[in-house]
């Protein structure tokens, strides 16, 4: 029972860690870490594509927060 | 010794050690000092096991993967303290710092065991987010003794400021301080997990300074285009309020 509960708060932490309060820009941030590695891939300049997708998903973000009144 | 990656985790574990510190000093003040320190030592003691536990497993990753994980962790986690410091900073201004904490609620005669455990439970809660950056930092750079370090002496120079007097720490302008910590965790977040694509930077490792010049900027920008936006939604709501009065 001890063993579950520390467990199940060390998932919660990381969860909470990694996530945070907005899930979208973990998820915009894990789509475009795929979309640049398929770039490399190709052979094509991917250097351009995370930082742009970061600010897109901290912009987006900030932009729905400010609208539930952050 | 690694002069970035001291200077990085320095300045990222200062941000949770000022909250450490706040937790630990108002349990002193309101409740025990002895109780305060006890628990303050077991946290930083926990605190030294996790750091170990981490980076003995990282240890195993080849460099590659442990930059491409550490990246994305450094890119969702430093987006987080960015937005909030963008947030809290476009509408408190530049000088926040932190409030006082409040922990007395009836303090026993003997050894305070709930003072102590707040000030255990303060210390190894706030810095479990930095011993995960330490790990991160170090294992990524090949440089976790910089990591340690950087860690280390903010510990004891924040620390020891605090026990002087709180007054000093507490003017610590915490959130512009998270919000540039903010942009260079996403800096490293963004050129390690690139490394880790193997993403071709133009400029190399210079990268890391057009990324953070980028990121800073950005945030300067957006703490603007954040004070439109709340300039908007105030109009918005007061021109709903308005509306729905003259309906009435």
């Amino acid at each position: 029972m001890v063993v579950w509960r520390w467990f199940r708060g060390v998932v919660l932490f990381l969860v909470d860690y990694v996530i945070g309060d907005d899930w979208t820009v973990a998820a915009v941030i894990a789509i475009g870490l795929l979309a640049t590695w398929r770039l490399a891939e190709a052979g094509g300049a991917a250097w351009w594509l995370l930082p742009l997708v970061v600010l897109a998903a901290n912009i987006q973000s900030l932009h729905r927060a400010v609208r539930n009144g952050g | 010794m690694n002069w970035g990656v001291f200077i990085s985790t320095f300045l990222a574990a200062t941000i949770e050690v000022i909250e450490m510190i706040a937790i630990v000093v108002a349990v002193g003040v309101t409740r025990s000092w002895r109780a305060a320190r006890v628990g303050a030592a077991g946290g930083l003691l926990v605190l030294a096991v996790t750091v170990a536990a981490l980076g003995a497993a990282l240890q195993s990753l080849s460099l590659e993967t442990l930059r491409l994980v550490v990246g994305a962790l450094l890119l969702a986690f430093g987006s987080q303290w960015y937005r909030k410091g963008i947030l809290i900073v476009s509408r408190d201004g530049w000088t926040t710092g932190i409030g006082a904490e409040d922990v007395d609620d009836g303090v026993p005669a003997g050894f305070d065991w709930t003072g102590a455990f707040l000030s255990f439970k303060g210390v190894s809660l706030e810095g479990l987010e930095v011993a995960v950056i330490v790990v991160a930092f170090g294992a990524a750079a090949d440089a976790l003794g910089s990591a340690i370090v950087g860690a280390a002496v903010s510990v004891v120079v924040i620390g020891a400021l605090g026990a002087a007097t709180y007054r000093y720490v507490a003017a610590i302008p915490r959130r512009a301080l998270q919000l540039f910590v903010g942009a260079m965790l996403i800096t490293f977040g963004t050129f390690w997990a690139g490394e880790g694509l193997s993403v071709e930077w133009p400029a190399g490792d210079f990268a890391l300074m057009w990324l953070g010049a980028l990121y800073v900027a950005a945030a300067l920008l957006l703490m603007r285009m954040v004070s439109d936006w709340r300039r908007d939604v105030t109009a918005r709501k007061q021109g709903e309020v308005a509306s729905a009065a003259g309906a009435a």
